[in-house]
């Protein structure tokens, strides 16, 4: 499979970044996570997620140290699954709580953080985890791209269910309850496609940074759009383009991937946001 | 109908041998340690507007939501048709007061509705009769010029009227309107309650509607019920707007007399 990717990549993209085997990898991993993050960060942005997204880069932090410290197992299913849990003990706790949800993605968000600093910094170890603060897309191995591809049908499949009834809620819960649809689930649901989203993502673009990657292809769009499929169309346009132009950027300059790809979104939401003055809708 | 038999005053158990009708009884709410209200019993009848009256923190909206069921509470809700045969949970359509959503969401008309009445992703795909459907809708509350605007461009009473006819999508047994305190000009108001009075003849809508404008609910309802506590007053206009307590309650020299 794979290799049929690499000589689709000489025929069709014959450029000298593209020579090697890793930057192929790595353009295959950024077409398949950046239109994920396109999809999910139109809701994450619609329903005022920002913060709840961020807390899950935190968690999936905690996951890999509990990872390293079960030591047995390997990093990725152990941050899968911690990150799992983490948003959906958010999602049940706000809904059964009056506390104000920043309050308690706050509280949660700090908590994982700290033990997740904690057991990596134990025995003065921390440094062989920085990695992780920051991602490298470079070193994408193929057996993670296969699974990269899993994730994308799943996200997608799930997507066609799910979006409707996340619209609706997002617009009014009381609204959204009086239609029939089950709002708890629905949060539960995409709290967890979140959650894997980030949890794979997280070894590749790094925890600084893996929120803006959901937030600003999203935020981009909303500026020149009116309708969701419009705001689909051109978030999942602008998250591809940032991923692509960034990888390529990063190949020549001899950046870290991750950060090129959300400095390029975040100049996409400045012009947009120029643009949005002048049409005005 | 007469008006008498559009107000049969208070309501016995036989009333529903002829008409369809809807029974909220005993409802009761009690949120931490306050109780919201108690001893609320209701029968609503088909074709027939019941404002709700009150005063803020009366209850009025959460008893719309306990009715709806997203509010614990005791008591019971049911329904029945008029020639006896369904009953249980009657179909609920709800135009909440507030949507408290981000004013900047690029979310059409349209959109909402498809994400309501169809499993169809809206994101994908626009189908073209469901277009002409929406269109058709809107145009009961006179607004299918509204269809590809942005909810965020709406003004409140285009909202509201939008939301009206979202909820009459598919046309429910019993419709739970929750009009806002502020933010709907008188012109918009006047149209609203116009439409809600056609609709209630057109459909034989049983209508529940939390109201503050009590000119406007003197001149439209069939029968109006005042919720402090517990329900002090139920009635015609005439009688609840006469009544001691009424007029204790919001101080007033009424305008329909």
């Amino acid at each position: 499979m794979l290799e049929c990717w690499y000589s689709l990549c000489d025929v069709v993209l014959p450029f000298s970044w593209l020579g090697h085997a890793f930057m192929k990898n790595a353009l295959l991993a950024v077409l398949l996570v950046t239109p994920l993050f396109g999809l999910l960060g139109t809701m994450v942005v619609s329903n005022r997620m920002a913060f709840f997204s961020d807390s899950l880069g935190h968690g999936a932090f905690t996951g890999i140290a509990i990872g390293a410290l079960l030591g047995g197992i390997q990093p990725l299913p152990a941050i899968i699954v911690f990150s799992i849990f983490f948003a959906v003990l958010i999602t049940v706790i706000k809904n059964k709580s009056r506390i104000s949800t920043d309050t308690i993605i706050g509280v949660f968000s700090s908590t994982a953080i700290a033990i997740g600093l904690m057991i990596m910094s134990q025995g003065g170890s921390f440094s062989k985890f920085s990695t992780y603060l920051i991602g490298d897309l470079l070193s994408i191995a193929p057996d993670e791209i296969a699974m990269l591809c899993g994730v994308f049908v799943g996200v997608l499949l799930l997507w066609l269910v799910i979006f409707n009834s996340l619209l609706v809620i997002s617009i009014n819960p009381s609204l959204a309850a009086s239609r029939g649809f089950n709002t708890v689930a629905m949060e539960i649901c995409f709290a967890v496609a979140l959650a894997v989203v980030v949890a794979i993502s997280i070894q590749w673009v790094g925890l600084l940074i893996i929120n803006s990657m959901l937030v600003l292809p999203a935020a981009a769009a909303r500026n020149i759009t009116v309708n969701v499929r419009q705001y689909h169309f051109y978030s999942v346009l602008f998250a591809v383009f940032s991923g692509v132009t960034g990888l390529i950027f990063s190949y020549y300059w001899n950046t870290a991937t991750g950060a090129t790809i959300v400095l390029v979104a975040a100049i996409l939401v400045f012009l947009t946001f120029a643009v949005r003055s002048r049409i005005s809708i | 109908m007469t008006p008498n038999q559009r107000h049969p005053g208070p309501c016995r158990a036989s009333d529903c041998h002829r008409l369809c009708c809807t029974k909220v009884e005993n409802f009761c709410v009690t949120l931490g340690n306050k109780k919201i209200f108690q001893d609320v019993n209701l029968h609503i009848h088909c074709g027939e507007l019941t404002a709700l009256i009150g005063t803020n923190g009366s209850g009025k909206s959460t008893l719309l939501k306990s009715i709806l069921g997203e509010v614990r509470h005791s008591g019971t809700l049911e329904y029945l048709d008029a020639k006896g045969k369904r009953s249980g949970n009657p179909l609920i359509g709800y135009v909440p007061q507030y949507l408290n959503f981000d004013l900047s969401t690029p979310t059409s008309v349209f959109d909402l509705f498809m994400a309501c009445l169809t499993r169809l992703p809206a994101w994908l795909f626009a189908p073209g009769n469901l277009r002409r459907r929406v269109g058709q809708s809107l145009e009961k509350v006179k607004a299918s010029h509204l269809i590809d605007r942005r909810l965020g461009a709406l003004s409140g009473g285009e909202l509201q009227r939008v939301l009206l006819a979202l909820a009459l999508e598919p046309v429910p047994d019993l419709l739970l309107l929750d009009e806002p305190v502020s933010g709907i000009d008188k012109n918009g108001l006047e149209l609203f309650y116009t439409i809600v009075s056609d609709l209630r003849r057109n459909y034989d809508l049983s209508i529940i509607l939390v109201s503050h404008d009590l000119d406007l609910v003197a001149r439209y309802a069939d029968r109006v019920v005042l919720l402090d506590n517990t329900i002090l007053c139920n009635g015609t206009p005439e009688e609840v707007f006469a009544d001691e307590r009424t007029r204790k309650i919001f101080g007033m020299r009424l305008g329909p007399q």
